[in-house]
């Protein structure tokens, strides 16, 4: 479904992604985990599309697509979606406008054709469930005033109703108590099948007890230094990081 | 007008046009105009008051569809009956020429009445000038439904055309009105309008006046809007301005009088060459008063936005509630905004707060929205929308803010 082929990718001139290689199939749920600076939240950026990273190299293909030639909102139609570490307050735009607008340009680009208000609002109210998400914060400016964790459970909210294929969640555990990740983690979970993957970018091993990886990597430095399963996070949880930084200098 | 020539009234108009003929208009050196200058505008050739027939379409095309109430119209500065429709029951709705004669009383007692309205060389010129312009007297009590639309169209097909209407609204005791003002010049050539409104607010009355100002790329409007308001009475003034050459609008507001409320809204959404100037005062002369303001502008091309509000609170407004915001987005290089707070406090219990901000787009907030699959365009309108919504939000005439809605619409997305 992704494979990413010796990316490299910098912002400023900086050089952050130094020849990064992972392959993702569908029904897997990739987490990558790593030192702060070693370039995560680079990846996610530079996945999703924003405009200030630079791929200096490599390349990367989704579905057998080069995404990076896609603009953002191509990416999102492709079936892509990133649940962002800082999710943005956007006053005067409501959340129902904005699910509707997303909903509609994301099918338009799929091919589907567009719901209408009905099918849209029945939609609506079955994935709010999947995240408790109430109808209050549904009916305000996106994420305006929202706390912390009504954030995340937006993210979740969105990723539900999007139908993505590909979900690339960047530290959505930062910032969050224990009953606001267990509903995240619920709302990922539901959501997961045999047809979609995962990739969750995170600094902490508590989010992988509950959405249980079948694969984890460490980056370092801008690249994957080691691969393993489920344990090497514990391993990580218990031991840190530097030993990985002094296996990789050795 | 055709007012005696002993009355008060005539006696203020020749003192106005003696003024006039030595009038040296404002040039960019003059603190309150210099951002704006008018020099090319008051330099330019034009028929006044020019009187001209316009045909049942190009009148009704200049009609903001979707809004109920009576509509007024003035052809090049003269009132036309014939396009008018006036039903509305229970009050005064005519042309000031016909009022001076046959509403004597009224007019003469808030005509011109407002004070330092002569100080600006325009009003003068207004004063001096004018022909004609709408009346409408709401009598006590009374509270109309309907707006009341007034359109001043300028026929600039043939020639340039300068209009100077001079319009007067009291409200009465009590009383409530909505008035929507649009300026609209059909033709090619130039067109300007001095225009010079006085409002009176009476003790417990209620005031919404709309200017929609969606005029032609050569058309100029510069703006005098006089509002005296009474104790207990409200009042909104909302100014949009979407196009036109030179925009000048001077808005200003005595309280005079206890436990008022006062607001200005104000949203300038600026393309082209189009420079919009929204100077406002609003000045507290007693205590208890609550005034808000809130103005808001996206300015895109090589258009421009100057914003100047002032909030005078007198050392008797003690427990004044006065409150001030502009905000500004600008879309690229060549625009610019000019923004001034200006804030004189002589009471010390007040409550008072400002703020003006100039800003680019929302880089973050656009890419959210493109990473959930919405195209960049799509996005920066919804943006776009979003900020200029705080202002349309708060037009209270449904058909008229569908139509502001509609404009935005087209706009953003073109």
């Amino acid at each position: 479904m992704l494979s990413i082929k010796n990316l490299q990718a910098q912002i400023e001139d900086k050089q952050i992604l130094k020849g990064l290689n992972l392959e993702v199939k569908p029904g897997e749920i990739h987490a990558i985990m790593g030192p702060n600076g070693a370039g995560k939240s680079t990846l996610a950026s530079v996945l999703s599309g924003r405009e200030e990273y630079e791929v200096t190299g490599g390349s990367v293909e989704f579905d057998g697509k080069d995404i990076l030639e896609l603009d953002p909102h191509e990416r999102a139609g492709e079936g892509l979606f990133l649940a962002f570490q800082y999710p943005v307050e956007i006053p005067g735009v409501s959340t129902t406008n904005f699910m509707k607008a997303a909903v509609n340009e994301v099918r338009k680009y799929r091919g589907q054709e567009e719901l209408t208000a009905v099918d849209f609002l029945k939609m609506m109210k079955e994935k709010m469930k999947t995240v408790d998400m109430p109808q209050d914060l549904i009916n305000r400016s996106l994420n305006e005033g929202f706390s912390g964790g009504e954030k995340k459970r937006n993210e979740i909210f969105q990723m539900a109703m999007l139908e993505p294929k590909l979900c690339v969640l960047d530290e959505t555990d930062s910032g969050l108590d224990i009953d606001a990740l267990r509903i995240v983690a619920n709302g990922v979970n539901q959501y997961k099948s045999k047809d979609n993957a995962f990739i969750v970018i995170t600094h902490y091993q508590r989010l992988l007890d509950y959405i249980v990886p079948d694969f984890v990597h460490v980056l370092h430095d801008g690249k994957i230094v080691k691969s393993g399963t489920k344990e090497l996070a514990l391993e990580l949880e218990e031991k840190g990081y530097d030993w990985i930084k002094e296996e990789v200098a050795q | 007008m055709n007012g005696e020539a002993s009355s008060p009234v005539n006696g203020i108009r020749q003192e106005a046009f003696k003024a006039f003929e030595g009038m040296e208009f404002p040039t960019i050196k003059h603190e309150e105009w210099k951002f704006t200058n008018v020099q090319k505008l008051v330099k330019n050739h034009y028929s006044f008051s020019q009187e001209t027939k316009l045909s049942a379409d190009e009148v009704s095309n200049a009609f903001i569809e979707g809004i109920e109430g009576d509509r007024i119209v003035f052809i090049n500065g003269i009132f036309s009956e014939e396009h008018s429709s006036i039903s509305a029951s229970g009050l005064t709705v005519k042309s000031l020429a016909q009022a001076f004669k046959e509403n004597k009383d009224v007019v003469e007692a808030h005509f011109g009445q407002e004070s330092n309205l002569e100080e600006s060389t325009f009003a003068k010129a207004n004063t001096a000038l004018s022909k004609d312009g709408i009346f409408i007297h709401v009598p006590k009590g009374k509270a109309i439904e309907k707006p009341i639309s007034l359109y001043f169209l300028s026929d600039a097909k043939n020639e340039a055309i300068a209009t100077t209407p001079r319009n007067l609204i009291v409200a009465e005791e009590n009383s409530q009105v909505t008035v929507i003002e649009v300026f609209k010049t059909i033709g090619e050539n130039q067109s300007l309008a001095n225009n010079v409104t006085e409002i009176s607010v009476a003790n417990h009355a209620i005031v919404d006046y709309y200017k929609v100002q969606n005029e032609a790329s050569q058309a100029s409007i510069i703006d005098c809007t006089k509002v005296i308001q009474g104790k207990e009475s409200h009042f909104t003034g909302t100014t949009i301005s979407l196009k036109g050459d030179i925009i000048r609008n001077n808005l200003d507001i005595t309280l005079d009088g206890e436990h008022l409320d006062s607001y200005m809204h104000g949203l300038y959404l600026l393309d082209g060459t189009t420079h919009v100037d929204n100077h406002t005062a609003v000045d507290h002369k007693y205590p208890n008063c609550h005034s808000n303001e809130l103005y808001k502008g996206i300015v895109d091309d090589k258009s421009r936005g100057v914003f100047n509000g002032k909030i005078f609170v007198r050392q008797d407004a003690q427990k004044t509630n006065a409150f001030q915001n502009n905000r500004n987005i600008v879309l690229s290089d060549d625009a610019k905004v000019n923004t001034k707070p200006q804030l004189e406090i002589w009471a010390d219990d007040v409550s008072c707060s400002h703020g003006c901000t100039i800003g680019q787009m929302d880089e973050e907030a656009l890419f959210y929205l493109q990473a959930r699959g919405i195209s960049k365009t799509r996005s920066k309108a919804m943006l776009m929308n979003a900020f200029a919504g705080e202002v349309v939000e708060k037009i209270k005439v449904e058909g008229l803010r569908t139509y502001i809605e509609t404009l935005i619409e087209e706009r953003l997305h073109a």
